[in-house]
């Protein structure tokens, strides 16, 4: 095979590239701030006592796991302005992610609440705090920091899911990569650097997110 | 007549069909530390833990300074009090357990100082003076930044002993504190009591070192199956066992 590499055209957009990364990791982070809130919330209604709740987040857990993200990605972007929620790409995305985020934290931070010793929450209330004062300050920041691997890996995997937001022309990297295809036809080039901007960006995320982890972790 | 310190009227609790205390009676005065004692699923820690409202009871009246804890009578009904209320008065006993249950993510001062910032609303500074000043009680003033982690069984139990101390309780629990220690690391703790004690602190303690219990209280209480089986003076109960099953249970203690 004698192909001649050319990455010129390549270089040229750049830039778009990268612009294309900064918006995937900002899809992402948004998408996992936001889908640990909702995390939290569904996983207190997963060990909730009130039936009621436990159904509510059971539903919704078991459903957004079985539903292939692009189906949840398309149905938000396409289904939800025919039922009247009219939203932006981004923001579309942004709920769709969140969504997706939300119910796969859900089962890491309710592991995580059931691991704890009950003793906590009790030597929490034994000194005068209410029950949402021990959550506050005793048992979410103890969950917190045992799965914070966990939510790392998460956010790895979120970082990546971001390329298909290019299905509903969200310009991130994966968008940018492809119109530099269609425009330049340097398949190889333009897919081969694309993917090892992901795969660069991860392996440093990784790196980065350990150290924060080995930072937060309980001293022992 | 004065209202006692704690004073708890036919106390009854049970776990779905199963009776674990039936109707216990009991006062203390202030500066009484009184032990109980008893076999395996007598409900000694049940009793503790329906006198800080970790535990619900079903009938009978737990009182600390004439104020019935997590109920009160509405209409001539029993309602369970708000939240906020019970906190509050979860915050007027002091609770040690077995296993320390210290917070892990905080340092051994900060794990005194949250009840005083959060619950009694102290400034931070007066808080960290207050931990201080009990980390060295309990022989620890230079360990106020360990974590929990970092510290051995008897320095953790000390911790927790400081931490429920601190937020100067009309009644101290103390369930077991020794029994999860290795015995090398018994008598640090059992020194921090007695010095509690010599204090005038008003004590409840759950022990099976039988000796400390002679020494230190002022009055012993064998509970068996649920009920109050023996209670008096510590030479009596512990030296005079009116009934066989006490005197079986002492077998082969020391003191
Ligand atoms: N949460 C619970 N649910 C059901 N049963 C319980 C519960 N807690 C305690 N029990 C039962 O209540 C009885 C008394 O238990 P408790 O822990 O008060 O005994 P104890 O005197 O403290 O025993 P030990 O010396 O082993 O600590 C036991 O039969 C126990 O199995
Ligand atoms: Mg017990």
């Amino acid at each position: 095979m004698d192909y001649n590499f050319n990455f010129a055209a390549v270089w040229r957009d750049f830039d778009l590239l990268l612009s294309g990364l900064a918006l995937g990791l900002a899809l992402a982070m948004v998408s996992i701030a936001i889908g640990c809130v909702i995390g939290l919330l569904a996983a207190f209604g997963m060990i909730s006592r009130r039936r009621l709740l436990r159904t509510v987040s059971s539903v919704y857990v078991t459903t957004i796991r079985n539903t292939p993200i692009l189906i949840i990605i398309l149905f938000t972007f396409f289904a939800l302005p025919q039922l009247g929620v009219r939203l932006g790409k981004i923001e579309s995305f942004v709920l769709s992610l969140s969504v997706y985020a939300g119910a796969y934290l859900t089962e890491v931070f309710r592991a995580g609440l059931v691991a704890l010793p009950p003793g906590l929450r009790e030597a929490g209330l034994s000194i005068g705090l209410t029950e949402f004062q021990a959550k506050r300050y005793v048992t979410i920041p103890v969950m917190w920091r045992n799965v914070l691997p966990s939510l790392s890996n998460n956010f790895i995997s979120l970082f990546k899911d971001t390329s298909l937001a290019a299905a509903i022309a969200v310009p991130e990297l994966t968008f940018y990569a492809r119109k530099i295809n269609v425009e330049t036809f340097r398949v190889i080039e333009t897919w081969m650097v694309a993917s090892l901007m992901y795969v660069i960006t991860c392996y440093v995320l990784a790196e980065i997110l350990r150290r924060v982890e080995h930072r937060l972790a309980i001293p022992r | 007549m004065t209202e006692p310190l704690l004073r708890i009227e036919n106390l009854h609790k049970t776990f779905g069909k199963l009776e674990v205390l039936k109707g216990i009676d009991m006062t203390m005065e202030r500066g009484d530390v009184t032990s109980i004692i008893g076999s395996s699923g007598s409900g000694k820690t049940t009793l503790l833990r329906c006198i800080n409202l970790l535990e619900d009871y079903q009938d009978g009246v737990v009182a600390i300074d004439g104020d019935q804890i997590g109920y009160r009578t509405q209409n001539g009904r029993r309602v369970r009090r708000p939240e906020r209320q019970i906190a509050a008065q979860r915050a007027m006993t002091g609770m040690a357990f077995q296993h320390f249950n210290l917070f892990p993510h905080l340092t051994a001062s900060r794990n005194i100082m949250l009840g005083l910032v959060k619950v009694r609303k102290m400034p931070a500074a007066e808080a960290k003076e207050i931990a201080a000043h009990w980390l060295t009680r309990v022989g620890l003033g230079d360990r106020g930044d360990a974590y929990p982690g970092q510290l051995s069984g008897g320095q953790q139990q000390r911790v927790a002993i400081a931490r429920a101390v601190a937020m100067a309780p009309k009644l101290m629990l103390f369930d077991e504190v020794t029994s999860a220690l290795d015995p090398e690391l018994v008598n640090e703790v059992l020194n921090v009591i007695t010095d509690l004690a010599r204090d005038g602190m008003t004590m409840l303690l759950v022990t099976h070192e039988m000796k400390f219990a002679h020494d230190v209280s002022s009055k012993v209480v064998f509970m068996h199956q649920g009920r109050i089986a023996e209670a008096g003076p510590p030479a009596e109960v512990l030296r005079n066992p009116k009934s066989a099953r006490l005197a079986e249970f002492l077998k082969g203690a020391k003191f």
